[in-house]
């Protein structure tokens, strides 16, 4: 049990996804103009990742090598279309504004990448598990650079007006000069508390 | 006229990398050395064009008339990964300096974003076959002139004094956004061209 608690944890401090495991890095600069989009991304990409680590955990004995990552391939893709679709009908203002990076889930290296690394080598509940951590902290991270980024970028926050009238837009964060710059300061700044 | 448009745009007004964020994994892994940094570029270029060719043919001919439209992500990625397999055997066997050059870039070339993300964009964007060619090659021609200005500027990394917190990926990223704000001085470019 608390192997299994160790691997929920890590993807929520130790190793969270794109701060100290450098993965996922599109996503993160483009959905984060708003904390909500950052937010909606987030959950997509853990239900994804929840789903395929679970499901490829569960077959990793009777995939064969050679086709290991064309497999895991489908598998994600599977679990993309379905979210894709779930948006489409539930969510579908939060589907507009992602846009493109919905699809795009499938080659996120962060879903790849466990199950490569983990899942494919791992029990089904620590699979789950790592999957869940690493999806909620990615998550997190998502809301966090979103939320900075709109509060300067736009002075709302969650769509709330946070700053007053008299607040000159600080435009820069929001586009994608400032993705860069503050996730690139972000990554420093989680270096110092880190260490 | 409007071609040109297309591949201004396309390279510099909205580079794949800068201002469409779509390639930043391999970006940042492999602009390190100048070397590894155009053998990537020069893969990209040459998978996405064909990537993007043959995906749009597929939707146009097999997704399109049978309304299975919804199926795009899964077909795309696998025709993406099978186009990126044959590719690797096919340099192996007839230019094999070509293969040894690229290395481990190819197959990494799968989960590039930039490569479904053309191909998807493609379909969104409603481009027909010639201008569709010209995108995708123009995007990764886009990608490879940031991916080689960028490992140009890295590669200048190891005699300068960078703070320890922020060596390695974090300056990275903040040298991808001052080269991002740099390009940022063309927007408006490809529209004074249409007005022409």
């Amino acid at each position: 049990m608390a192997s299994v608690a160790k691997e929920f944890t890590k993807g929520l401090w130790k190793e969270i996804p794109p701060f100290r495991l450098v993965l996922g890095l599109c996503p993160t600069l483009a959905v984060t103009k708003y904390a909500e989009n950052g937010l909606g991304m987030g959950l997509a990409a853990t239900f994804v990742l929840l789903a395929s680590n679970v499901i490829i955990a569960a077959l990793k004995s009777v995939i064969p090598k050679k086709v290991r990552i064309a497999s895991f391939i489908v598998i994600i893709a599977t679990f993309v279309v379905i979210v894709e679709l779930l948006m489409q009908a539930y969510f579908y203002p939060l589907y507009e504004r992602l846009g493109i990076f919905i699809p795009l889930i499938v080659v996120n290296c962060i879903i790849l990448g466990r199950a490569e690394a983990f899942a494919s080598k791992n029990p089904i509940i620590h699979s789950a598990a790592d999957g869940l951590g690493m999806g909620l902290g990615f998550t997190l991270s998502l809301t966090v650079l979103g939320g900075i980024r709109e509060l300067f970028g736009y002075g709302t926050f969650f769509g709330m007006s946070l700053m007053g009238a008299s607040f000159e837009p600080f435009t820069f964060m929001v586009e994608a000069p400032g993705a860069f710059v503050c996730l690139g300061l972000l990554l420093g700044i989680m270096n110092v508390i880190g260490d | 006229m409007e071609y040109i448009v297309l591949i201004i745009s396309a390279i510099l007004v909205k580079n794949i990398l800068l201002a469409e964020y779509l390639g930043n994994c391999p970006f940042m892994g492999v602009s390190k050395k100048m070397d590894t940094a155009i053998g990537m570029g020069m893969a990209v270029i040459f998978v996405l064009t064909m990537a993007g060719t043959i995906t749009w043919v597929i939707q146009k001919y097999a997704l399109d008339p049978f309304q299975i439209g919804y199926l795009q992500t899964i077909v795309f990625i696998l025709v993406i990964a099978a186009l990126v397999q044959l590719v690797e055997m096919f340099l192996k066997k007839s230019i094999p300096p070509l293969y040894q050059a690229l290395g481990i870039f190819l197959p990494l070339i799968t989960t590039n974003c930039a490569v479904l993300g053309v191909a998807i964009m493609n379909i969104r964007r409603e481009h027909d076959f010639i201008s569709m060619l010209i995108f995708s090659f123009a995007s990764a021609v886009g990608f490879c002139l940031a991916l080689i200005l960028f490992a140009g500027i890295r590669e200048r990394f190891e005699i300068t004094n960078i703070p320890k917190p922020l060596q390695g990926t974090a300056i990275g990223l903040v040298t991808a956004g001052l080269m991002a704000l740099a390009f940022f001085g063309f927007v408006g470019v490809d529209n004074a061209l249409k007005a022409l």
